[in-house]
């Protein structure tokens, strides 16, 4: 004879209320859709910060004096208006015995009245054909390569400026206001960051084309085997420049999104609290208003134990079907998320901000099923500690 | 000499009693009785006669305050020593099967599930083998996959007798089971029980209002102010 397992009692127990119960699993899916969503955003923008921040080459910037998110901003967004430095200052930091490479660079920016309906600007960066292509060989071309002239008339145009301007490689280009022709040798695939809007030059041309003999920046490549913290203090004690570690760059940016973190997983915990109140009312009212059923169950043989595992299978079966919705929630809104936040946020790294994989899945799962046993537990109790005699007869008395 | 009659339930001076303030209430007063096995009993009265708190302590619903009580020959209570809750539990699903006035069946379990459902919790051996035959005894084979909302009142007492008689008690314990039933259903429930216990020798311990009901038993009790008047 085919028996009804504890499990199916519970579960069909709770679809005598469909309508409370799927508002209850609603809740519960809302608390683990944040909660996945979180995770998951913290661990895909640190992952794709740590990987923009890889594939810039260099693990320390030297800009003169400036502010710190100036600084920043140059090297992951691009900049203008910085103030400049002298070529010694690249000369020198090269001598440091800890200094595997470094390559200068200068940025310049001209007003170019045919981008866009009403004119745009024009990004120019002058690098060291020399030092430049080393340190970020890990930048894809799409067609082309590097120039390799210090003063050549040639550029590398990133994805982007490539598609508005329609150059391929072998076009020529003017450069706006300076009435210079330089030509197309190399075309960068997307990246995703800064790259992508770049016009590259060799150093020399830009300092000849736009008349500056400084630098804007001075990108270094520690040894592997250096003190890194003693190498950054040293840095900080040369004058007139300011030095930002990638480390810095990292640790200021991971603040400023743990903060948003922070509160956002304090509005995580208020919702699970709030979901878990949720389950233990729907539960305890459901216990109450089978008292006379739980009664039944007694007289014929449920001992308390068996009580107390029924009510709490149906929170767990609550609980289960909340995570697994809002979990199945977070994997399909993770791109949406993943738009929101870039709208939200002055900087995003390239890659996908919302990292969800299985491990944290189960994590997700674990803690709801947690929260399902820890709000079982007292309407579990209660329904335990009923006495048939006190259920079935309450309303029989004669 | 004759063989012991074979008791399955023996009562000795059973007293409950309650108190509410300083008042103490006895709603059961020294009741002594011996049911025998096979026995088809009703127990009357009229309301406030203690029915109810009788068949509370007899069918170890309840602890009695004071007295004896045997089931099967074995002495579950005896002096002041109530049994725990745990301890009635045992003692109920080896005994007894309970029906009440309300069918108590749980909306979405089939009529099969609702039947089956004191396996989830316990079974005696070999019980399992009975549920279909007991399906076909009370009518409920060709309804067995429908849920509780389709059946008539009759019907859904059937299922809570079935219920009930599905781990094989030894006494069933009927509490105005027609009470929710118009007078046709009550006459089907009255033919049940009563060949329930011609057939197979169960034991049935009935507490009616109805007279017609009370009068298919072999044995009424008459309960007034928590006595037996007359057995």
């Amino acid at each position: 004879m085919k028996k009804i397992s504890i499990l199916q009692v519970a579960y069909k127990s709770l679809l005598r209320k469909k309508t409370r119960s799927a508002l209850t699993v609603l809740g519960i899916a809302m608390a683990a859709w944040v909660l996945v969503s979180l995770f998951g955003f913290n661990r895909g923008y640190e992952s794709s910060l740590n990987k923009d921040i890889d594939n810039l080459g260099f693990q320390m910037l030297v800009v003169a004096k400036g502010c710190p998110y100036e600084a920043a901003t140059l090297m992951l967004k691009g900049g203008t208006g910085l103030k400049y430095m002298s070529e010694s200052i690249a000369a020198s930091v090269a001598a440091e015995p800890e200094v595997d490479a470094v390559t200068p660079m200068l940025m310049q920016v001209v007003f170019d009245p045919n981008k866009g309906e009403s004119g745009g600007l024009a990004a120019f960066l002058g690098v060291d054909p020399a030092t430049y292509p080393r340190l970020k060989s890990a930048l894809p071309f799409q067609a082309g390569g590097w120039f390799r002239e210090p003063e050549a008339a040639e550029a590398v145009f990133g994805y982007e400026v490539a598609e508005l301007e329609q150059r391929e490689v072998g076009d020529l280009y003017l450069i706006p206001e300076k009435e210079v022709e330089v030509k197309v040798v190399g075309i960068l695939q997307r990246t995703g960051t800064q790259d992508d809007g770049t016009i590259f030059l060799p150093l020399g041309t830009v300092q000849k084309v736009f008349g500056v003999s400084e630098l804007t920046s001075i990108g270094i490549k520690v040894r592997k085997d250096a003190d890194m913290k003693a190498f950054e203090d040293k840095m900080y004690k040369l004058p007139d420049v300011q030095v930002v570690s990638l480390t810095q760059v990292k640790t200021t940016i991971m603040t400023l999104v743990s903060t948003a973190r922070v509160m956002v997983f304090s509005i995580a915990v208020i919702a699970i609290l709030i979901a878990m109140m949720g389950v233990v009312n729907t539960v305890l009212m459901s216990v109450m208003e089978r008292r006379q059923e739980i009664g039944i169950l007694k007289s014929m043989g449920a001992m308390a134990g068996d009580v107390f595992k029924l009510v709490w299978l149906e929170t767990i079966i609550l609980c289960g079907a909340g995570g697994l919705v809002g979990t199945g929630l977070a994997l399909i809104t993770a791109r949406l998320t993943d738009l929101l936040v870039r709208r939200l946020l002055p900087y995003s790294p390239s890659g996908g901000l919302v990292s969800i994989d299985a491990g944290l899945v189960a994590v997700t799962l674990g803690v709801v099923t947690a929260i399902g046993l820890a709000s079982g537990v007292y309407p579990s109790w209660k329904a335990a500690r009923m006495r048939p005699l006190d259920t079935i007869r309450s309303e029989e008395e004669s | 000499m004759s063989a012991p009659v074979p008791y399955v339930l023996e009562a000795e001076d059973l007293r409950r009693v309650y108190r509410r303030g300083p008042e103490e209430i006895a709603a059961v007063d020294g009741v002594t009785l011996r049911i025998a096995k096979g026995a088809f009993v009703s127990i009357v009265g009229p309301s406030g006669s203690g029915k109810t708190t009788l068949i509370n302590v007899l069918g170890c619903l309840d602890n009695p305050t004071s007295g004896r009580l045997a089931l099967e020959g074995r002495t579950v209570f005896e002096k002041c020593r109530g049994l725990s809750e745990s301890k009635l539990t045992r003692v109920r699903r080896e005994v007894f099967g309970y029906i009440f006035q309300k069918f108590y069946l749980v909306p979405t379990l089939t009529v099969r599930e609702n039947v089956v459902l004191p396996f989830t919790f316990y079974e005696k051996p070999g019980a399992g083998a009975d549920v279909d035959r007991l399906l076909a005894q009370l009518g409920l084979d060709k309804r067995a996959e429908h849920l509780p909302g389709q059946l008539s009142g009759g019907e859904m007492q059937r299922v809570a007798i079935a219920r009930a008689l599905v781990n094989r008690p030894s006494i069933l314990l009927a509490d105005e089971p027609t009470g929710n039933l118009d007078t046709a259903r009550s006459d089907e429930i009255g033919r049940i029980l009563g060949d329930l216990n011609a057939r197979e020798g169960l034991t049935v311990l009935l507490v009616t209002h109805n007279p017609k009901l009370a009068a298919l038993a072999h044995r009424t009790i008459e309960l007034v102010d928590g006595r037996i008047r007359a057995a």
